[in-house]
């Protein structure tokens, strides 16, 4: 595959906006969540392409611990997003701002 | 002399402190236990004083050292106790009188609730005199001046439920800060200069010589006055005399033993136990001397119109402590001292008379409302007449021999002495017609008073022992000082006032006659107006003569003493106070506040960007974001890359 | 190494797919949806971890992202029972165009540094990542990064624990003291 860097970088970046557009427009915090997946993959897009620019593969393996403690935030955050549920009935992230100043 | 002497204040102190922490003790148990200390310490002055006689010349100033207390450089200060034959004479009266007072203080303090607490604070007085007078060196007076203050304070508000004697305590204290704030000044000053401030022995030898050697003379004269400062304090001298009168406020034997016959003598002690430091500085002399002449004449001027028996005693003290800064204001010590031990007889005589008085007249002050009373009271009449002519000045009472060896220690010095001499003659006529006139209004003459209202009867036992015991030594103590025939007090004192100076001639055979024939006079004087037939209710020749009136009202405001200070002083300092109540809270506590009210109005705006949204904070993050990319971009452009 | 049109093309093709999987994800009305096309988006995303030489990865990203993590998000939609269609009208004001605004702007920002200071070479094929790539990441893994990998034990534990800890019913109408003293009884 004889595709640029910057081209790899630049679907990266383009990935990693749509994921922080979606955090901020979307109310639902289980959809919130899914775009912080995005940008995870986002920055994990990167890290593999410049290991393979710089030939070392330290890039992979923090990909790899990228990857498990997305796996650990996941299954803490939906337990919380459950326990709010259950609590509000609703999984909109807007109803839950009692910390207004 | 042994280690024991340390137990004459120590009794005192001990029964003070028992009765303090211990409520157990009540009546009458607490006045006998406190008399019976007191009387302890008179037992173990008598002994003192027998040791003291044993010995010869200035084998009689000892030194009794119980340790060090501070240690501080080159400077010590321990407890050291000098007994010498002032300390003795001293410590003699304080114990003696005040056994007395402890013993009519029984009777006297019948019943009220805080029987046991008066007796403490006088414990404590007496333990706080005798520490004042036996202390070696100044710091230790000072404890004992200090101490003295408190006690006075204490037991002049003591009745603190009386307004007027809360404020009367207060305002003693106070007064008294203003003098002591002169006292600590002029030890200072003494300890700069000389290095210690030992009274007698140490390095140099103490104070007694080292100041007059190493000073120079004006700061001798600087230092000096101050301790007088302090001495106007203490004994009530113009310009701080304003509190004795309201002190009688207290009870009758607090105002009989602190305010007559020992603690306002303090000051004269003092400046007699500096004697030597006190000549060196001649100019203060003259002042000392001329303060006592003036406050001797206007304390008199203003007993002449009392209607309150307790405050004419209270100017008359004043009056007599006149006479005792006049006699050491010349350097006649021993005549000062002489004339201090016979005023506390007959002044605690007078004081614990008038207290018999408002015992039987449900504590009735003013005389208006007395009269005729020798028939009911006739122990307290008797008495009260031994130390009426004892301070009147009739031979051959007390106050005879004192007055005229002040009188005439006056008269040899100049001609300054004899304006003094003149002054102080003034004075004694005044005596005899003020004190005569208190006697006439209040035991001779027409019942003023209603037999149904009041029941006057004579004091207990405990109140009219002391009373005949003091009349007896009123009469007797003038033996102590009968010029050049017996003149024991000044021969006594002589190993630490120095040579006495008694010339005895027939200028001092004139010198009598003319005071003797002015008592009389002043007798006559007093029972012509105040037992004549025109004797009305206020009967004050003064206020009929044309312009008396004014010069009455004059005299009764206190010479305008009192209303001066409070314009001065207390609206003065109450308007300082305001200004700085404006300053502390407009601008101290404004700047505060308004620093708080910053921080909360910054804060509550603050908190208006805490919107509770997680999007909202989001943008914020996302905004950090593209600032480091800015920022990223930034340096890249200055580095060059 | 010159650049090969084929490869181009099928680069395009997999991140067009990414990137129009991930709109999707954010502009589903149903929860639902979002949770598939972010499988979409996964998958392709280890595609293009396959043609960077990092098949490992890739499988990875398959199994434990695409598997797990996504099964996962649709389960807890199905349990809570939010697979319905949500209004996407926005309630905040100002929200929307300062979100998209920020989002262009990093998008913007990021294309324009990677532009001005990346390689606009294609990729070297210097090392060989892809054939012994399960060894070398497993060299790293258990000799350079030991003490990180073992400490990944850590949260994983907090995790599961944590997970069990938020999900467990609370009994209903009982204070705490209450159960304390049940739990004494």
């Amino acid at each position: 595959m004889n595709v640029p860097t910057n081209a790899y970088l630049i679907f990266s970046a383009l990935l990693f906006a749509i994921g922080m557009a979606g955090f901020m427009i979307r109310r639902n915090v289980i959809v919130m969540f899914m775009c912080v997946e995005l940008m995870l993959n986002a920055v994990n897009v990167a890290f593999v392409t410049f290991a393979r620019s710089f030939g070392d593969v330290a890039g992979q393996v923090i990909v790899f611990f990228v990857m498990v403690i997305a796996a650990v935030e996941v299954v803490v955050g939906l337990a919380i997003i459950v326990a709010i549920y259950r609590r509000r009935e609703s999984v909109s992230a807007d109803d839950a701002s009692v910390m207004k100043g | 002399m042994g280690k024991w002497v340390f137990l004459i204040p120590a009794l005192p102190a001990a029964g003070a402190a028992l009765l303090l922490m211990t409520r157990r003790i009540r009546e009458p148990l607490a006045g006998w236990l406190a008399t019976a200390l007191v009387g302890g310490s008179f037992a173990l002055s008598v002994a003192a004083a027998l040791e003291v006689a044993k010995a010869h010349g200035d084998e009689r100033r000892m030194v009794v050292s119980l340790g060090e207390w501070i240690a501080a450089g080159k400077f010590r200060a321990g407890f050291d106790f000098l007994v010498d034959p002032l300390s003795i004479v001293m410590i003699l009266v304080v114990t003696g009188v005040g056994t007395l007072i402890h013993l009519y203080s029984i009777g006297y303090m019948h019943g009220d609730p805080r029987f046991s607490r008066f007796f403490a604070y006088l414990n404590l007085f007496a333990a706080s005199m005798l520490v004042l007078v036996l202390g070696n060196n100044m710091i230790l007076m000072f404890l004992g001046w200090e101490g003295v203050g408190l006690c006075s304070y204490l037991l002049i508000s003591f009745w603190f439920e009386k307004d007027t004697a809360a404020a009367a305590g207060k305002k003693a204290f106070v007064t008294n800060r203003v003098g002591d704030f002169g006292f600590i000044l002029g030890t200072l000053l003494l300890f700069a200069n000389a290095g210690t401030l030992t009274i007698l022995g140490g390095p140099g030898g103490g104070l007694l010589s080292a100041a007059p050697a190493m000073l120079t003379s004006g700061t001798i004269t600087v230092a000096t006055l101050l301790l007088f400062l302090g001495a106007t304090g203490k004994s009530a001298q113009l310009p701080l005399l304003v509190w004795l009168p309201d002190a009688m406020e207290g009870p009758t034997p607090v105002s009989a033993l602190i305010h007559a016959a020992t603690m306002v003598t303090a000051g004269v002690y003092m400046i007699a136990r500096l004697g030597p430091v006190f000549s060196a500085a001649p100019a203060t002399m003259w002042v000392i001397a001329t303060v006592g002449a003036i406050t001797a004449l206007v304390a008199a001027t203003i007993a002449l119109v009392q209607t309150d028996l307790k405050k004419v005693l209270a100017y008359s003290t004043i009056s007599q402590l006149g006479f005792m800064f006049a006699a050491v204001g010349v350097g006649a010590f021993a005549m000062g001292i002489f004339h201090l031990v016979t005023h506390a007889f007959f002044k605690a005589l007078l004081f614990l008379g008038a207290g018999s008085v408002m015992h039987a007249m449900n504590n009735t002050v003013d005389m208006r409302n007395f009269g005729a009373l020798r028939k009911k009271m006739a122990v307290t009449w008797a008495t009260w007449a031994v130390g009426w002519l004892a301070i009147v000045g009739i031979p051959p009472l007390a106050g005879f021999f004192s007055k005229d060896a002040i009188l005439a220690a006056d008269f040899e010095h100049g001609s300054a002495g004899k304006a003094i001499w003149l002054l102080l003659s003034l004075t004694a006529f005044l005596t005899s017609v003020y004190m005569s006139r208190a006697t006439y209004l209040t035991f001779l003459g027409k019942a003023r008073w209603s037999e149904s209202e009041y029941h006057p009867h004579e004091s207990p036992k405990t109140m009219t022992i002391p009373l005949i015991v003091l009349a007896g030594a009123a009469v007797l103590a003038g033996l102590l000082g009968v010029p050049k025939i017996l003149p024991v007090l000044a021969h006594w004192l002589e190993p630490s006032v120095g040579e006495v100076h008694e010339p005895f001639g027939a200028t001092q055979i004139v010198l009598l006659v003319i005071a003797t024939v002015l008592a009389v006079a002043g007798i006559f004087v007093a029972r012509a107006i105040w037992m004549g037939k025109n004797a009305s209710e206020r009967g004050d020749l003064l206020a009929r003569l044309p312009g008396g009136a004014s010069l009455y009202r004059f005299f009764e405001n206190g010479w305008g003493i009192d209303p001066l200070y409070r314009l001065l002083f207390v609206k003065g300092g109450t308007a300082v106070a305001g200004a700085l109540k404006w300053i502390d809270t407009k601008v101290i506590d404004g700047a505060v506040n308004g620093v708080a009210r910053l921080v909360r109005g910054g804060g509550s705006e603050a908190s208006k960007a805490q919107t509770g949204y997680v999007r909202n904070y989001a943008l914020g993050v996302a905004l950090g974001a593209l600032l480091l990319i800015g920022g990223f971009v930034l340096v890249q452009i200055v580095t060059g890359g | 190494m010159k650049t090969s049109w084929p490869d181009i093309l099928f680069f395009a093709i997999v991140c067009g797919i990414a990137l129009g999987a991930a709109l999707r994800v954010v502009l589903s009305k149903n929860a639902v949806h979002s949770a598939l096309m972010l499988a979409l988006t996964l998958f392709s995303v280890a595609v293009i971890f396959i043609a960077q030489s990092a098949p490992f990865l890739a499988a990875v990203q398959m199994i434990v992202y695409a598997g797990a993590v996504v099964v996962l998000f649709l389960f807890v939609i199905m349990l809570l029972g939010v697979d319905k269609n949500e209004d996407l009208r926005e309630t905040l004001r100002g929200q929307r165009p300062a979100a998209l605004g920020l989002a262009l702007l990093f998008a913007v920002g990021t294309v324009g540094v990677i532009r001005l200071y990346g390689s606009g070479a294609p990729q070297a094929e210097a090392i060989a990542l892809g054939a012994d790539n399960v060894q070398l990441i497993a060299d790293a893994l258990f000799t350079t990064y030991l003490y990180a990998f073992e400490i990944t034990a850590a949260p994983l534990l907090v995790a599961a624990i944590a997970a069990v800890v938020l999900a467990k019913r609370e009994r209903p109408a009982k204070s705490l003291s209450e159960s304390r003293e049940d739990g004494s009884a």
